[in-house]
């Protein structure tokens, strides 16, 4: 990825979910589920916004009201700007996506996957 | 734009831990193990919300429902009810559930939780010494119940949601004292 001083530039992490599996959403409706979740370091670009795809609702059999969830495959943006001072060369952004996974009948506790993502400040 | 493909073996590896199995159950109903394949169910001593301590093996002689759950876990949330009304059923006749939450945000999140769900059993709150003593490499898959008869050993395991009739049908065979799980069948013929 390259990124140009004072510029936005854009990341997309594709996530894929076995059939049967599902995660949180963002934006779950009940609030004793733990959301979906993708956060960066600040340094070296700044964060401008993470946009989640839309949830779709689904029943389960274990939840009385439909779920917000992302199921099979989905993207994730994350939209960066190079501050003007930002040193040119490469670097590595750090991110962090955690997630709660279920299917129909259980449940796996959370879990973090760290993220290096390469960029080329110029 | 650049794109970073989060491999399904990070999803997939998880799920595909020993004891989390895709299948709704793995034990079926009244399918206890006969008593020489039981093993001992390792003791453990943990502390109920009031700060008490539970020790597993205090409970010998009785039959005790062991189950992991979470705050977060949505099947959890089915089965918590039955367990209350198992607690008031057959707790007369020796059984007990002992609830132990695996929430990483321990307390703050169970007894809130405990409270709303106004649960009737003892409960404690799990950690990564008590997953590995009751499944290699940690108990991953949410519920999970084992059912421990009155010699303190595992009976049964029910993995992921289970019905209310299949712990039904296991706690009431285990409650059933023992030698006389059949009736034999000279008597049945005198009958």
């Amino acid at each position: 990825m390259t990124a140009k001083r004072n510029a936005e530039v854009t990341a997309k992490i594709a996530v894929t979910l076995g059939p049967g599996y599902h995660v949180n959403s963002n934006a779950p409706h009940e609030t004793y589920l733990i959301p979906l979740r993708l956060t960066w370091t600040a340094a070296p670009l700044e964060v401008e916004t993470v946009i989640y795809p839309k949830a779709h609702d689904e029943k389960y059999q274990f939840s009385e009201q439909p779920l917000a969830v992302f199921t099979g495959n989905f993207q994730i943006s994350t939209r960066f700007k190079a501050p003007p001072g930002a040193s040119a060369g490469m670097a590595i952004l750090a991110g962090k996506l955690r997630y709660q996974a279920c299917n129909n009948t259980m449940c796996f506790p959370p879990k973090n996957v760290e993220i290096k993502l390469p960029v080329e400040i110029q | 734009m650049y794109v970073v493909r989060i491999s399904a073996a990070v999803v997939a590896a998880l799920l595909a831990l020993p004891g989390c199995s895709p299948s709704p159950r793995t034990v079926r109903a009244a399918t206890v193990k006969p008593d020489k394949e039981r093993k001992q169910a390792p003791d453990f001593t943990l502390k109920d919300a009031n700060g008490h301590t539970v020790r597993l093996s205090d409970y010998r002689g009785k039959v005790v429902l062991l189950d992991f759950w979470a705050t977060w876990c949505g099947p959890c949330k089915i089965e918590i009810p039955w367990f209350q009304e198992f607690e008031r059923q057959y707790k007369d006749k020796g059984f007990a559930v002992i609830g132990v939450a695996m929430d990483e945000e321990g307390w703050n999140v169970v007894k809130p939780f405990a409270q709303h769900m106004s649960i009737n059993y003892r409960v404690v709150v799990g950690d990564d010494a008590i997953g590995d003593l009751y499944a290699n490499g940690g108990i991953d898959a949410l519920p999970t119940t084992f059912l421990i008869d009155r010699g303190g050993r595992i009976a049964s395991i029910h993995v992921g949601l289970s019905s209310k009739s299949d712990f039904e049908d296991d706690i009431q065979e285990l409650l059933k004292p023992s030698g006389i799980t059949a009736l034999p069948s000279v008597l049945v013929r005198a009958k």
